[in-house]
């Protein structure tokens, strides 16, 4: 018998900086009231990710290592969780994400002629941004409003099916600016804002909570009785 | 068969431009069944979900009040309402967070006051922006009412409610998988059994997960009696149901129709609903409730739109979205563009989903192109028979999730209705709706 190698103490704590250096005042503060909505910080971690797209466009490394040190993870941890999500770009995308749903509903009225008309239009194929920057395509699953079929999202922001010449008019409307109290930049949260904080009281949770882990050991001890 | 003019449950307020303000929920008794609940004691009112015999909306159907009664005996610590409507051609909760966003907050605490938990989250798919800020907007409003928060129209029960938005990720429909996402993770299943939300959910502790329209329900049930919901639809089917109609219609939207009482003949081709097949032509096959359902052909549409009557079809009711081909639809590029879906959104945890997704899409695009094999036909089955041993229904499972055995509905479907069409693509080398 070997003795056991010691483990090594995690390194997370000396990754996470002391203070948000990247990420405005402003999303800083958005981003504690809602670190403060979870019982865990971490759960706050995807709303997070929102917040700093708004700021930036795109999810950037120094945005995501903010992100780490306010929910207490390390910048690794955020990237791998925040590209396992279509919404999250860890890569810069245009100031338009013009996504267009190919699901079923959507095939059959038209959306693949529609994507492919997109991208000679465009000039970039699905996943591709103009070159001045304006028009990120994508090629969507299905957005949920598949009776405006074929079914198009401009930062997550429904336009209405979609025909070849209504969507060059939507590319130029945006180009224009014409859209843009209709559409806002980036980030889905970009006009959400709770007014309030929690109002139950935080010690009855925390005693619920206390009640389950208690009833978990004992359910836990009760099965590790009976395995033996 | 015949379509009934039930009571509308969940969509009275679509009328109203401002169906999703205070002004017009109160003005329409809004709140009132949170009123008559905050009156009765927690049992009474999950006694009267159960009464209501509500099955769970989001597509496995599971009876809410049965799900609340598997944990009133251990305190239950959270509630999570699945808002992350993500199934292909389901569009109802959509509407319902965007239209009626009071409906799902007073509901919501309803449910929570059935449960005494303090703290719901409601997780909300991350594309629907506008559901996100009128869902809040409403919360905001409905504290300020005192509706939500500390003591409750003064009953002494408190709850919070907290929105929280999803980043794209189908998987995350799955409760479990939206457990984790909750807990800032990438969205992967949990194994169950032996666990469930129930017994170890978020943060490991007790949590019930319903769905945005079973929560929508619960304000009408409080109102009106889960009596008098029972008397709507037939056998398990009880109540009302929001059935989502796209593809080859004249009319496809979102209709609120009453449980086995109505065909899919009716849906799909009365005039006040669908409104039949566009451009004179003829139904090729639907599907009945999301692509992870098999497919039906035109011998079963006068099925009645109803869970079991479904599943003793050979099928299921699903998420309640129908979609229509019309006789032009090619049958392999529907299959094809199905098996991306999943093969795009399989989250990888699980080999046979995660490759053999992959593998599907590939024979069945070239078989789409122009390229494929006889031996394709039988090559699809065997890999949809690695990744649901059978390709039976229900399916059997070889993955920690359902979205593993959904994959084989679409292709298996359409080699058993349409072997011809694969056929003639491979002899002809092409697609002959081209």
């Amino acid at each position: 018998m070997t003795e056991p190698t010691p483990v090594a103490a995690p390194r997370r704590a000396a990754l996470a900086p002391a203070a948000p250096g990247h990420l405005s005042a402003d999303i800083v503060a958005r981003a504690r009231e809602l670190i403060a909505l979870y019982p865990e910080p971490r759960s706050a971690l995807i709303p997070l990710c929102h917040l700093a797209q708004e700021q930036d466009g795109w999810l950037t490394p120094e945005a995501m290592v903010d992100i780490a040190g306010l929910v207490g993870v390390t910048p690794g941890e955020v990237l791998g969780t925040a590209s396992f999500y279509d919404m999250l770009h860890t890569e810069p995308v245009g100031r338009y994400v013009v996504a267009v749903c190919t699901n079923i509903a959507c095939l059959l009225g038209g959306a693949a002629e529609l994507l492919e008309h997109a991208e000679h239009s465009l000039g970039v194929g699905s996943g591709g941004t103009t070159a001045d920057g304006t028009v990120t395509l994508e090629e969507a699953e299905c957005l949920a409003d598949c009776d405006r079929a074929p079914c198009v999202q401009v930062n997550h922001r429904y336009v209405g099916a979609q025909t070849p010449e209504s969507f060059d008019r939507l590319i130029g409307e945006l180009r224009s600016g014409a859209r843009d109290t209709e559409i806002p930049p980036h980030g889905t949260l970009i006009r959400v804002r709770r007014t309030g904080g929690l109002a139950a009281d935080p010690a009855a949770v925390a005693e619920e909570r206390r009640a389950a882990a208690q009833a978990r050991a004992a359910r836990e001890a009760a099965a590790d009785g009976g395995g033996a | 068969m015949a379509i009934t003019d039930p009571p509308k449950i969940v969509t009275s307020r679509l009328g109203y431009d401002d169906s999703h303000t205070l002004e017009r929920y109160l003005a329409t008794g809004g709140y009132e069944g949170l009123r008559a609940a905050l009156a009765r004691t927690p049992e009474e009112v999950a006694a009267e979900v159960d009464a209501a015999s509500l099955l769970g909306r989001g597509g496995a159907g599971f009876p809410a009040g049965r799900k609340w009664s598997m944990l009133r005996k251990n305190p239950v610590t959270y509630l999570v309402v699945n808002g992350d409507e993500s199934e292909p051609a389901t569009f109802k909760d959509h509407l319902l967070v965007e239209r009626d966003p009071h409906q799902l907050v007073e509901g919501v605490v309803i449910a929570a006051y059935a449960l005494q938990v303090t703290r719901v989250f409601i997780f909300l798919r991350g594309e629907f922006a506008l559901g996100l800020e009128r869902v809040q907007a409403a919360l905001n409003d409905a504290y300020a009412h005192g509706a939500v928060g500390r003591d409750i129209f003064g009953s002494g029960f408190s709850v919070d409610v907290v929105v929280h938005p999803g980043a794209g990720a189908y998987i995350c429909g799955e409760e479990t998988a939206l457990l984790e996402s909750l807990e800032g993770k990438r969205g992967f299943p949990r194994i169950k059994p032996p666990f469930f939300p129930a017994a170890i959910g978020l943060y490991g502790d007790p949590t019930v997960v319903n769905n945005v329209e079973t929560m929508s329900n619960l304000p009408w049930i409080m109102t009106n009696g889960g009596a008098a919901f029972a008397a709507l639809g037939g056998g398990r089917s009880t109540g009302t149901r929001l059935f989502a109609l796209a593809g080859h219609v004249a009319n496809p939207g979102v209709f609120e129709l009453e449980m086995v009482k109505t065909t899919f003949d009716d849906l799909i081709n009365a005039p006040v609903l669908g409104g039949g097949i566009p451009h004179g032509r003829g139904l090729k096959a639907f599907i009945p409730g999301g692509v992870s359902a098999p497919w039906f052909g035109p011998d079963q549409i006068d099925l009645p739109l109803g869970q079991d009557e479904v599943a003793e079809a050979g099928s299921m009711l699903g998420s309640g979205s129908v979609v229509v081909m019309d006789d032009h639809t090619c049958a392999v590029r529907a299959a094809w563009r199905i098996t991306k879906f999943f093969s795009r959104e399989s989250c990888g945890q699980c080999t046979p989903c995660r490759e053999g997704s992959g593998w599907l899409e590939r024979i069945m695009e070239r078989i789409e192109r122009g390229d494929g094999r006889e031996q394709d036909l039988d090559l699809l089955m065997d890999a949809c028979d690695n990744i649901s041993p059978g390709v039976a229904w229900p399916p059997q499972q070889t993955t920690i999730c359902v979205l593993g055995p959904s994959i084989p509905s679409s292709i298996s479907s359409a080699i058993t209705m349409f072997r011809d069409e694969f056929l003639v693509h491979i002899k002809e080398g092409g697609c002959p709706y081209d």
